[in-house]
């Protein structure tokens, strides 16, 4: 049994974000919203943390950031990007310095539109997201034991998995095409 | 006096500890729970499910298992154990001042766990859990000295089955054991070393670097430990008048438990020398008064 969709505890990592969505993920996170009832805590810390939060697009300077992030969080975990910017740049995707949305650097299990999110979205997500975790959950105790992308994708390299999937093939069709061109 | 379970090993001993090692992790983890609620309640929120506390446990354990340097689990496991052993030495009614050693040896491996895995934030946090060894010692020393010129004896079960309660005889050790007891629990003003209720500042203190089953474990103690402070609180009240003590003992356990609620959320976290002056301070005039009028008088 997963049991991790009643402790979902989240980190919070504004990249380069306007703040907008920022102030809509900690005023969700305010005593008036109470997100303790669902066992939400907003952990500082990404070994204690279940749900990684980023808001904000990607650049040279927070990529290594946001890599270290989810590299230091355990497994069961799952990435939710949160608005226009995290998704793919937002307003900002045309900028020189913004290198795109979060999924250009880490896999991202849930994409939250809006600029800047509405609150209704941002619940949606997380739930949604804690749907993801349980499955995670699942598939890491042993109720299936197939390989993870996260882990095949070798040293450096962040691709979900049917990227991984089409990396391992091309070897072997480079190999292929090589031989034919040997016994040519 | 003798400071090991040597002597007369009764069918009590055996019963309070084969209780307080089932029953103390169910009793912490519901007070955790209540704790929780009531704190919600205190700052007009509707707060988490009661089993929270446990819920969080769970999903700990189905963790990925990941440690920076092996060393840290073990000093976390050897924690754990002494913890038990401290609460067993106490609720079979053997020594006091036992128990308080092996407490203090446990939390001793509980710094060294922080150390061990040399992150600045584990370090800050270790050096600060040394810092409230360092404050609430003296008053626990000085409380295990009381009970000895009180009762005559450092045996637990002797203390609470005296004539008379021994508050009557050391009122003021136990106002400046209170005192303490908010470092020990780790609540709001001198919750410096863990940021247990906090969450998050300078990151997690000790047990930043912890994570899945050795944070689980971090926390299981702590249920063990809760429940071991509060046995102390009741030591304290309880004598030999059986039901009506044991009815005493635990309103007086629930409202002093409902007072460090009241602490926690009143009071701002206080800086680590504020805590170690007052607390020395508490020590030496509660403690100091209270232990020249047992002995003059």
């Amino acid at each position: 049994m997963p049991h991790a969709s009643k402790s979902p505890w989240i980190i919070h990592y504004d990249g380069s974000s306007c703040n907008g969505c920022d102030i809509e993920v900690l005023a969700a996170l305010t005593p008036l919203y109470d997100a303790e009832r669902f066992g939400v805590i907003n952990t500082g810390n990404p070994k204690h943390a279940d749900i990684f939060v980023v808001t904000g697009s990607v650049n040279d300077q927070n990529e290594s950031v946001v890599r270290q992030i989810y590299d230091q969080m355990l497994e069961p975990k799952v990435v939710v990007a949160c608005g226009a910017c995290a998704c793919g740049g937002g307003v900002y995707h045309t900028c020189y310095n913004v290198n795109g949305g979060i999924d250009t650097v880490i896999p991202v299990d849930v994409y939250v539109p809006g600029c800047a999110i509405r609150p209704e979205a941002l619940i949606d997500g997380i739930v949604t997201a804690i749907g993801i975790l349980d499955e995670k959950s699942k598939e890491l105790n042993g109720i299936s034991t197939k390989p993870r992308g996260y882990a095949d994708a070798g040293e450096g390299v962040y691709a979900p998995q049917a990227d991984v999937a089409d990396k391992t093939e091309e070897p072997a069709e480079a190999k292929a095409a090589a031989q034919g061109g040997d016994g040519r | 006096m003798s400071l090991s379970f040597s002597g007369s090993f009764s069918l009590f001993a055996l019963i309070g500890i084969v209780a307080f090692l089932i029953i103390a992790p169910i009793l912490g983890c519901l007070l955790d729970g209540i704790d929780r609620k009531i704190t919600a309640g205190m700052q007009g929120r509707v707060g988490p499910k009661l089993l929270q506390p446990y819920y969080d446990v769970r999903k700990l354990i189905q963790k990925e298992n990941a440690t920076v340097n092996g060393a840290q689990d073990l000093y976390v496991i050897v924690y754990f154990i002494f913890i038990l052993l401290a609460g067993c030495a106490f609720f079979s009614g053997s020594n006091f001042l036992l128990c308080v050693f092996i407490l203090t040896l446990g939390t001793l491996f509980l710094i060294l766990a922080g150390y061990a895995s040399r992150s600045p934030y584990a370090e800050i946090g270790a050096q600060r859990e040394i810092l409230q060894v360092m404050s609430y010692e003296p008053m626990v020393l000085l409380v295990a000295i009381g009970l000895y010129l009180a009762c005559g004896t450092f045996e637990v079960s002797g203390i609470v089955t005296s004539d008379v309660p021994v508050i009557r005889s050391l009122p003021l050790i136990f106002i400046g054991f209170l005192y303490i007891l908010t470092i020990k629990l780790r609540k709001s003003p001198f919750d410096i070393s863990t940021s247990h209720h906090a969450h998050q500042e300078i990151v997690r203190g000790l047990t930043t670097e912890f994570s899945g089953r050795t944070l689980a474990l971090v926390e299981i103690s702590h249920w063990y430990e809760n429940i071991m402070f509060l046995g102390w609180v009741a030591m304290f009240v309880l004598w030999s008048g059986t039901a009506w003590a044991i009815l005493i003992a635990v309103v007086v356990v629930i409202v002093v438990y409902f007072l460090e609620i009241l602490i926690d959320n009143n009071f701002a976290r206080v800086k680590w020398q504020t805590m170690l002056k007052t607390s020395w301070m508490v020590a030496l005039i509660c403690g100091g008064l209270n232990i020249v009028y047992l002995v003059v008088f």
